[in-house]
This record gives structure tokens, C-alpha cells and sequence, in this order.
């Protein structure tokens, strides 16, 4: 990694000598898990039920799709893109898998389901590379194309799904007191091979070579079209185990299902410390964001706030969050 | 809620409080000392909530149909709302009303709603957070009439009362009851409406629906037909369009039909925005005196609409009935354990100011002082 210096220094901060704005603003972890842990403790001292294991268990639950979703929409917010198609992929996927599964069984609906959200992505990632088009522009255009196959692929209506293979993420079990379901472990994993790639590989310091700086990429020899392709693709299989994870959480596979789900993870993103930018974030970053706004969407129905004060306070951070990375990036320079 | 120190009628103002300190809190950690946004969209946050307590008030002193409640029947119940979406003026005044009404006998509401207009997850979601907190009953008007019945089924096993209101769910006996329109009968008092005012006039009959499969479109459809004396096959149907309820749609939808059907002389829409639609399509074709217009709803805006003769007749339905009968529901429930059961129509007014023979109607200044939104 010797050729991408600006790249890496970008993409690992490094410690602060003393607590001094610059520095925590250099730590985009340390705002938004401070954050977390203030929600938290809030929550836990104005409300009674709020700290309970099964409630705490609820807010994992609840952020599983999204979560896991906001996976792959960091991977691309990282190479400098954004994508607007990575819900409606997943809700094209729930219904694939339904319908294949009558038909077919559960274990070739999945198989299905991953080859086709990876063709997806292979279709965003083309398009991105071979034809210099904006990220923006293709997923929106892919999102609304999308949209409209999956009405036409689930004939605008509901699918229930058996128990079985498709919805065994939705099953919960025991670690001592807290039960949880293995949707909550798919997503934990999901993280933690994202975070182990991207921090400890060759491939992840590409990724945000790419993002950080496309021409010092290009000119130390990294082929930024293939780390794209394979961004985009990597998206596409996270977009169908988002699916799977969906019809666990709920057994309905529902076209209008999710239709906010790239706005929600750009907030998911944004929140957790990554530029929109390119080039500098984290995933774990973006676990903490997921969190914070499954926390602040339970904790402040525990304490009895109606929705529209949620979203405001959602809404709130994420021009917090942005503001925040306004002010790095011009301090770096 | 280990804070609450002081009666319920403050609650409101410290519910918002709370979100305040919490937002502040939050922003000054991300931000680091960006202390001067925080503080204005606080402030912004408290006039919200300002406004939002005033406009309940109102609606309170104009749509208080039934006897006085008594003012300490529900001290110490907590009871959730969740609506479609929060923007629609029908879902707006079911939460103004049901917060008007759970607060004159001291029980707490909480507000929920779908994101967008069919967000089964966000209602999950919410229907968990409020078993989590221990809620008495819970009130929802289904986005998803089949995705939703899992959670529901939770939350009955926790001995938490569910009522569905506005929409059904399939099954109808998932929740505990139902209070909504009857939209059969609903369609079928337009449909006479429409049959009656043409009198010996043989019918050439357009269709503006609402959004397929939908069961409360399915409802009214079929209910003005019968209303009609027609058939989905009947020779007198010259045309159907999806409309999704939505004004921009039908007018679309309407200048097309027209195009195909100049000649027809009957529009039956599903909601009064999809009326409003047709008719601009209407006028532009200055059709206005040939054909007859009849709507569902109820909404102010249709009233007005139905007096400035845009429509001819609309069928009113009552937002404001099945929030108070079901935060009462949830209130009796809770001091002695009595469940409501089944489906109870909240009832439908034809408003027109050209009645006919034969069908039961109000007339628009009646309807403006009833209407909803």
C-alpha cells in the first residue's frame, strides 16, 4: 500500500495526542458512539421498560434489514457513489424468493435470489464504469425500473411464507437472559466480514483509494473499474441476504415493502461518520448509525413521542452528521 | 415513565421537552459545540408541538359528537395509535381526535405511523415498541391488511387489546374489532345517488378506482354498482381506471377515459381528490353539464366541492367516530376487562344539495359542519 499514502492517511486517522476538536473530529467513530451511549442512557433513565433485555433485543431485531442493507450502501458511498436501487433490490428478491419457493423450494429460491441481486449489481456496476455515468443517476434510474418489475413480477400482491428455510432468520434463541433471533447474527456477521475486508485486506484499501482520490488510484496502478464492479456485485448478493433476512423478520413478501430503505441507509451511513464524499468511513461506523436510529425510533415511543418528533429528531442528526464531515474535510485540507 | 411528576395534562408539553433535551444532547456530542443549530431547531421542535396541542384543541370543540367523557375514566392508561402515514388529512384527524379524547379522561396517547402508504415494517415496528412499553390497547388502520397479523397476534398474547380501525384485517377476526366505514354501503348510497339522479336516463357509467386488490376499493366498487343495479360485465360500464386515489392520476385517467367514452353521462370515483381529478378532465372537455359526479369521504375539501357543484353528491365518512369509539374501547378495557367485538359500522352520510326519492341525505351545510381535514 506504499503507492496510495494520501489514501491511507485519509482512511486511518490518526490518534490524537491531546482532546482537542481537530482530533475527535479525526476519530469519526468517537461522535457517533458517544451519541449512542448518551441515547441509551437517556432512554434508560426517563423510561422504565426501556433498558429491559427483551426491549434491547427488539431494537437489534428492528434494525436487521436495514443494517444489514446500509452494509452495502457504505461499500459504495466509500468508492465516492450512492446507491438509490439497494432497497427495491431486495424487495424484488423477497418476492423472487416467495414465488420461487412455491414453486420450487427454498433452497434453489435463495440460490436464485443471490444470483440475481448480484446480476443487479453487476448491472449498476457496468453501467457506473463502462459508461461514466453518475452512481446517482444509474440507481435511480435502476430503482424505478425495479419498483415497477417487482409490481409486475408479484402481480401487486402479498405473498405469506411457510416456515421453513426462508424465514429461519426470523428464529429466536437464548444467550442467558436475552433472546434474539439469527437474523441478529446474520447481520453481526455480515459486519464483521465487511469490517475484517476493508480494514485488513489489500482489496478494502482499494476501496477507499478509489473513493478517496480516483487519479492518485489510477496512477498507483489500481484497476478502479474492476474495485468498482466488484463493490457493486458485493452489494447485490448484501442486497439478498437482506432479502432473506426480511422474510424472517416478516413472513410476507410484500411489493410495496421497504420503499424508503435507501434513504434510510444513506441516514444509517451518514450518520455513523461516513463521507458522502468517498474515501473515508468506516462499516462499524455505520452499525453504530443503524443503532442510533433504531434506538431513538424505540426509545422515544417508550417515553411516549409521536412520530413526527422521531423523524425530526432523525432528521436533526443527519444534518449534524453531514456538518460534522463539512467541517473535517476543511479542516484536513 | 419514571419522571412523571405532575398530572397528565402536562404531558404533552413534557413529552416534547424531553425529545428537546434528548435532540440538543445528541447534536452537541456529534457536533462537538455546533451549539447554535441545536438550540433553533429546538426552538422549532417546541413551536410544533405548540401548534400541533392547538389545532387538536379545536378539533376537539368541533367534532365532539358524543357524551362528555368522564375526566378521570382513564388516569393511568396508555393506549397507541397507528395510522397509515401521518401526512393524510383523514389519518390527521383521527390522531387530533383521539389525542383530544384520550386527554379529556387523563390517558396517554402515543402517535405512530407508517412511513409511506403501505409500510407494513415501520408498522410492525411500532406495534412492537408500544407492547414493549406496555401499552393498554393499541389502535391501526392496517397498511398491510395480511403483513401486520403476526405482530398483532403478539401483541394480543401479551393481553394487550387490538382494534382495527379505517381498514380490516384478513382476517377480520385477527384483531379484537373493527371500527370502520361500512364501505359497501358506502358505495351502494352513491351508486343510488347516481341511478336516482338520472333518472329514465339509461346509464353510461366511468369508474375512477382507488389502487388494485385493495379491499376497501373492492368494497365500494362493487357496493356502487349494486347501488346501480349493475354488474362488473353490465354493457352500461364504459370504462374503469386505477387512479390510487390521487387527484394528478384521475384527471389523467379521466382525459383518456373521456377520449373513448365522450358520450358517458355517470362517474363513480373512489375518494373525493380522484373526484376533483375527474372533473378538471371534464371541464376541459366542457362536459361539466352532461355528466354526474359522485364521490366517497367526506373530507372539507369535498363538501366545499360538492357545494360549489364540482360533485354532485359525496358519502361522509367518520374519521372522528372510530377514534372515539376505540380510545373508549381501550378505556373500558382497562378499568374491568370488557372487549368490543366484531365489525361495527362507524356509519356513512350522503351530503348533496340535490336530494332524490328514495335516499336518506344531509345537505352541504350540515356536511361542512360535520366534515373532517
Amino acid at each position: 500500500m506504499t503507492g496510495t499514502p494520501t489514501a491511507q492517511r485519509m482512511a486511518e486517522a490518526p490518534p490524537a495526542r491531546r482532546v482537542t476538536l481537530a482530533g475527535v473530529l479525526r476519530q469519526p467513530l468517537l461522535g457517533p458512539l458517544a451519541a449512542l451511549i448518551i441515547a441509551i442512557v437517556v432512554f434508560s433513565i426517563i423510561t422504565d421498560s426501556f433498558l429491559r433485555p427483551q426491549n434491547l433485543s427488539l431494537i437489534l431485531q428492528q434494525s436487521v434489514v436495514i443494517g444489514i442493507l446500509a452494509v452495502g450502501q457504505t461499500l459504495i458511498i466509500l468508492t465516492g457513489g450512492i446507491d438509490l436501487s439497494i432497497g427495491a433490490v431486495a424487495v424484488l428478491g423477497t418476492i423472487v424468493m416467495a414465488r420461487t419457493n412455491d414453486a420450487s423450494g427454498s433452497f434453489l429460491a435463495l440460490l436464485v435470489v443471490l444470483v440475481l441481486c448480484a446480476l443487479i449489481g453487476a448491472v449498476n456496476g457496468g453501467l457506473v464504469t463502462s459508461l461514466r455515468l453518475p452512481p446517482f443517476i444509474v440507481t435511480l434510474g435502476t430503482f424505478t425500473i425495479l419498483y415497477a418489475t417487482t409490481q409486475l413480477v408479484a402481480g401487486s400482491a402479498t405473498y405469506q411464507v411457510p416456515d421453513g428455510p426462508l424465514t429461519v432468520l426470523g428464529e429466536t434463541f437464548r444467550i442467558g437472559g436475552f433472546v434474539t433471533t439469527y437474523g441478529v447474527v446474520a447481520m453481526v456477521l455480515v459486519y464483521a466480514v465487511a469490517w475484517y475486508a476493508l480494514s485488513q485486506t489489500a482489496g478494502g484499501k482499494h476501496v477507499y483509494a478509489v473513493g478517496g482520490s480516483p487519479e492518485a488510484a489510477r496512477l498507483s496502478g489500481i484497476r478502479s473499474n474492476r474495485v468498482l464492479m466488484s463493490v457493486y456485485v458485493l452489494t447485490g448478493v448484501i442486497a439478498a441476504i437482506a432479502a432473506w433476512a426480511a422474510l424472517g423478520r416478516i413472513p410476507n413478501a410484500d411489493p410495496n415493502a421497504y420503499q424508503n430503505a435507501n434513504l434510510e441507509t444513506i441516514t444509517a451511513v451518514v450518520i455513523g461518520g461516513t463521507s458522502l464524499f468517498g474515501g473515508r468511513g468506516s462499516v462499524l461506523g455505520t452499525l453504530v448509525g443503524t443503532l442510533i436510529v433504531g434506538v431513538l425510533r424505540n426509545g422515544l415511543t417508550q417515553a411516549g413521542v409521536d412520530n413526527l418528533y422521531q423523524n425530526i429528531a432523525t432528521g436533526v442528526l443527519v444534518i449534524a452528521a453531514v456538518a460534522l464531515d463539512q467541517l473535517a474535510r476543511r479542516r484536513n485540507r | 415513565m419514571s419522571l412523571q411528576l405532575s398530572g397528565p395534562s402536562s404531558a404533552g408539553r413534557r413529552r416534547s421537552l424531553f425529545a428537546g433535551v434528548l435532540v440538543v444532547a445528541l447534536v452537541t456530542t456529534i457536533a462537538c459545540g455546533g451549539s447554535d443549530d441545536a438550540g433553533s431547531s429546538v426552538t422549532s421542535a417546541a413551536s410544533a408541538a405548540t401548534s400541533a396541542a392547538g389545532s387538536a384543541a379545536s378539533s376537539a370543540a368541533g367534532g365532539a359528537t358524543s357524551s362528555a367523557p368522564d375526566p378521570d375514566a382513564g388516569a393511568g392508561v396508555t393506549i397507541g395509535l397507528i395510522t397509515k402515514t401521518d401526512s393524510n388529512p383523514f389519518f390527521v384527524s383521527m390522531r387530533e381526535t383521539a389525542q383530544a379524547r384520550a386527554e379529556a379522561q387523563g390517558a396517554e396517547l402515543v402517535a405512530l405511523a407508517g412511513e409511506f402508504d403501505g409500510d407494513n415494517e415501520g408498522q410492525v415496528s411500532a406495534i412492537e415498541n408500544l407492547v414493549s412499553q406496555g401499552v393498554d390497547g393499541i389502535l391501526i388502520t392496517p397498511n398491510s391488511s395480511t403483513g401486520i397479523l403476526n405482530a398483532i397476534e403478539q401483541a394480543r398474547d401479551q393481553g394487550i387489546l387490538v382494534i382495527a380501525l379505517d381498514t380490516a384485517t384478513d382476517p377480520e377476526d385477527a384483531v379484537d374489532a373493527t371500527f370502520a366505514t361500512d364501505n359497501t354501503k358506502a358505495g351502494e348510497l352513491q351508486g343510488q345517488w347516481v341511478k336516482a339522479t338520472l333518472g329514465d336516463t339509461s346509464p353510461k357509467v366511468l369508474m375512477l378506482d382507488g389502487t388494485p386488490g385493495g379491499t376497501v376499493d373492492t368494497f365500494r366498487h362493487d357496493g356502487f354498482l349494486a347501488g346501480m343495479g349493475l354488474t362488473n360485465d353490465s354493457p352500461e360500464i364504459l370504462g374503469m381506471e386505477n387512479t390510487n386515489g390521487d387527484q394528478t392520476k384521475a384527471q389523467t385517467a379521466m382525459e383518456n377515459l373521456l377520449q373513448r367514452a365522450p358520450d358517458a353521462n355517470a362517474l363513480y370515483t373512489i375518494n373525493e381528490p380522484a373526484a376533483a381529478g375527474g372533473y378538471q378532465a371534464i371541464e376541459s372537455a366542457g362536459l361539466t353539464d352532461q355528466i354526474t359526479i359522485g364521490s366517497i369521504d367526506g373530507s372539507c375539501t369535498g363538501v366545499q366541492n360538492v357545494a360549489d357543484g364540482i360533485i354532485g353528491a359525496t358519502v361522509m365518512q367518520f374519521p372522528s367516530r372510530m377514534a372515539e369509539q376505540g380510545v373508549d374501547a381501550v378505556i373500558a378495557f382497562a378499568a374491568d376487562g370488557t372487549k368490543p367485538s366484531g365489525f361495527n359500522d362507524t356509519g356513512s352520510q350522503l351530503i348533496t344539495d340535490q336530494p332524490v326519492d328514495g335516499v336518506e341525505s344531509e345537505d352541504t351545510t350540515w356536511g361542512a359542519e360535520n366534515c373532517w381535514g
